[in-house]
């Protein structure tokens, strides 16, 4: 047993307290205290997951609600007469088409056209913008987003550590949160967020999330967020069938997969483009100068040579992140993303073949542990919830 | 707290061994199934097949993780757990009962003797988790 295991749980499970080395989020005590199973996720003790169990986690989500603590995301302010155009400058999707209240998607880019990182760009003000990044990338975002800073007129400053940050996912998001705020919810566009009162704490309310679902991402004053957390638990029936469940970061990841969405680190990293990700959608290649944008417009008029793609395995085996994908014998590139998806109750993964072969229907192999098992190459979002 | 039976033998590798005559039925604990959540698939021998003492005979896989289980004894496989195929949460639900794994005829017994007791496996499991 245990002798061999996946990143998230790199990191044997520790039912004792936590290694000195680890970050925690505002809400680590809480985990503890709900039996949350904590793990070292890149360099932070956090819930792999509840007493419930990821499968039940991750369909509560898709059927009811979950509760993801996801404090542990970087948060960098730009502020300034410069701040758009700095952030313009440094990421492929085009900043300037934002609204005050807009969230978007987007990614920092190398030279190259390569991934530094993905994130969500939030407006404020036209002098104020929010970027949310991944946790095991704040410092080399910072580090990257400093060193690009061209003017004085662009102030940034590295907030992580004042936020928390949860997650509320599930079709019964919206009347859980409602009964927490006055901020009008159902007036919340996708990809828009409003400032208000939740729980009587000045709150970011965005209509975000990293599950597939409608849902809403509450970012707050760090010492808030136990007093949210819990009114939220409160406030969703936990305890019921049919109540909120706290969710671990093993249900982050198969909803997310079962939606499609990319996780940096595997589908997108520095040796990875936008256009090979399928994220030709974020890159605005007219908007102006950015970093990577003549290495990207090159690669869109030569063609790329490998592309993501998502399958399902069609025999008995459980693709997993790392290994090889075969075509007709050949070695052709490797899986990204493998897991089982709890809704959708099949074996799935996303993962780069050469793109004469990234065709829906396409057979393919994985090489589970030295077995070829089958698998078809199928359309993204595996999942998608009904309007 | 683990549910660890008295009367069954236990490996360093969370398998326990229940004698029957001259045959042991394998599976793994109480406690291993909960360290790995939810299994949703387990990869079992063929009837036929030899194993020596400690060989891995197959793999039990969570939503996150793939574990390798190890048979603590040598011999034959003369039975095997065919409906975990289908119900692979027995593993979860009754990991000394339904969910037992293989059936093995023993070559040496002996071998049984050398595994730890409930006792000296609470012991180790906690150990573990220090």
């Amino acid at each position: 047993m245990f002798s061999e295991s996946d990143d998230l749980v790199r990191a044997k499970t520790r039912v004792t307290a936590v290694a000195p080395e680890l970050k925690q989020t505002p809400l680590n005590a809480v985990h503890r205290r709900m039996g949350g199973r904590m793990v070292d996720f890149g360099g932070w003790d956090m819930p792999v997951q509840y007493p419930a169990g990821t499968i039940e986690e991750h369909l509560r989500t898709r059927n009811h609600a979950g509760l993801f603590d996801v404090s542990h995301m970087g948060e960098i302010d730009v502020r300034g007469a410069e701040a758009i155009a700095l952030v313009n400058y440094l990421v492929s999707n085009d900043a300037t088409k934002l609204v005050d209240g807009q969230a978007q998607y987007s990614a920092l880019t190398t030279h190259e056209g390569t991934v530094v990182d993905d994130l969500l760009v939030y407006r404020f003000a036209e002098d104020h913008l929010l970027l949310v990044v991944n946790a095991g990338t704040t410092e080399k975002d910072w580090e990257w987003i400093s060193t690009h800073r061209r003017s004085e007129a662009a102030e940034l400053n590295n907030v992580s550590s004042e936020y928390c940050q949860l997650a509320l996912q599930g079709p019964n998001a919206l009347g859980i949160l409602q009964k927490l705020t006055d901020v009008p919810l159902a007036e919340i566009k996708y990809y828009h967020f409003k400032e208000g009162q939740v729980d009587g704490v000045h709150a970011i309310v965005s209509r975000t999330g990293y599950t597939g679902e409608d849902g809403f991402e509450v970012y707050a004053a760090a010492d808030k967020g136990e007093q949210i957390w819990n009114k939220m638990l409160d406030a969703g029936n936990f305890g019921s069938d049919t109540g909120v469940l706290p969710c671990g970061l093993a249900a982050r990841n198969t909803l997310r997969l079962e939606a499609g969405m990319a996780l940096y680190g595997h589908e997108i990293d520095e040796q990875t483009t936008l256009l090979e990700a399928n994220l030709g959608w974020i890159c605005k290649l007219n908007k102006g100068d950015f970093i990577g944008r003549d290495a990207l417009a090159r690669q869109k008029e030569e063609g790329i040579r490998r592309r993501l793609i998502g399958f399902e395995v069609t025999e008995r085996g459980i693709a997993r992140d790392e290994q090889d994908v075969l075509i007709n014998g050949e070695r052709v590139g490797k899986v990204t993303s493998g897991s089982p998806a709890p809704f959708l109750k099949k074996n799935i993964g996303m993962g780069y073949v050469p793109v004469e072969s990234a065709n829906e229907g396409q057979e393919i192999q994985i090489d589970v542990r030295g077995k070829l098992v089958g698998a078809r190459i199928v359309k993204t979002p595996f999942y998608k919830r009904e309007k | 707290m683990a549910n660890i039976p008295d009367d069954l033998h236990y490996s360093k590798d969370h398998e326990w061994v229940r004698v029957d005559g001259n045959v042991a039925v394998v599976g793994i604990t109480d406690y291993a199934q909960d360290s790995l959540g939810d299994v949703v698939y387990v990869e079992l021998p063929k009837v036929g097949e030899k194993f020596a003492a400690n060989e891995s005979f197959g793999s039990v896989e969570s939503v996150k993780a793939v574990s390798e289980v190890f048979c603590p004894v040598s011999g034959e496989i003369v039975g095997v757990n065919d409906s975990l195929n289908d119900a692979p949460e027995k593993v979860n639900e009754d990991s000394y009962g339904e969910g037992w794994m293989i059936r093995v005829a023993m070559s040496n017994p002996g071998e049984v003797d050398s595994m730890l007791t409930a006792a000296e496996y609470e012991d180790f499991t906690k150990a573990e988790t220090e």
